[in-house]
């Protein structure tokens, strides 16, 4: 598996550390449901995944992979900062 | 009292040879991260310029020259290599001296590409990482970064408590190579297939 860094180009996976799915952080810090999902559901989707991966040997950038479960395309490769989690 | 010698991350372990090839240290520069705050990447290049006569870098390159260099190492991170950096940058980035940081090994020598791509994940075909280029990637399953000076010059660089196991890896390496390089039909093979 090959990702395409913003920043670096083409890279080998061993580069990348892999974090989770992408989610966005609920508003506010008021207890909730939203909070609850965002700290323990988590989708296994048979297809279009965003997770957050990190270039961690290269140029320490966090992304957003937008990649498909089922074939193993790598869909998009997005800056964190630049694509919001 | 103790008298105490300051020593180089690879004292007494270089220059090693194998074949043509040869891994030595780098005469030790003064090395200081740039990072520039927000929004002051534009004015941190100008500041540069006009003190050391080298711009910021772009992903992946180097500018400047010999003694006086800057080389990227990371996202809105350069190294720069040899002066003394002007104070004046301090007002565009954060500056962290980084000189007795890293071991910074220069490996030479035709098939220096084959040792490397032994210990990186790295394209260092001739039309993909050509002189200039520079990448922080993984060396021997250590953070680290790869550059080229010169067809046949590389430098390799990891953190300096790791300099003994870097040393080891390449070491080997080029061992292996230059054994596969020396060995007539597979040399001749190679030799048929190198970039």
């Amino acid at each position: 598996m090959r990702l395409v860094c913003p920043v670096c180009g083409e890279r080998d996976r061993r580069e990348f550390y892999y974090q989770g799915a992408a989610l966005a952080r609920p508003d506010g810090s008021d207890w909730g449901p939203d909070w609850e999902d965002y700290l323990h559901n988590r989708d296994n989707p048979a297809g279009v995944t965003r997770d957050l991966w990190q270039h961690e040997q290269g140029c320490g950038a966090w992304l957003i992979v937008t990649r498909d479960t089922v074939t193993h395309e790598v869909l998009a490769v997005a800056l964190a900062a630049e694509a919001g989690a | 009292m103790v008298e105490l010698q300051a020593e180089s991350p690879g004292e007494g372990r270089l220059p090693v040879t194998a074949g043509d090839l040869r891994l030595s240290e780098v005469v030790r520069e003064r090395m200081t991260w740039l990072a520039p705050y927000k929004g002051q990447a534009a004015a941190l290049s100008e500041a540069m310029q006009a003190a050391h006569g080298m711009g910021w870098p772009k992903a992946g390159r180097m500018t400047g020259r010999k003694g006086a260099r800057a080389m990227w190492f990371g996202r809105d991170m350069a190294l720069l290599i040899g002066p003394e950096p002007d104070p004046g940058l301090a007002a565009h980035a954060a500056l962290v001296d980084q000189s007795d940081a890293w071991a910074v090994l220069a490996l030479e020598g035709p098939g220096a590409p084959e040792v490397l791509a032994r210990l990186c994940p790295l394209d260092l075909r001739d039309q993909v990482f050509k002189r200039g280029h520079v990448a922080r990637t993984e060396v021997a399953h250590m953070a680290g970064a790869i550059a080229r000076m010169g067809a046949d010059n590389w430098r390799i660089m990891v953190f300096r408590s790791m300099a003994g196991t870097l040393i080891h890896e390449v070491e080997t390496a080029m061992r292996r190579v230059a054994a596969r390089r020396n060995s007539p039909r597979e040399g001749a093979d190679r030799a048929h297939h190198l970039p």
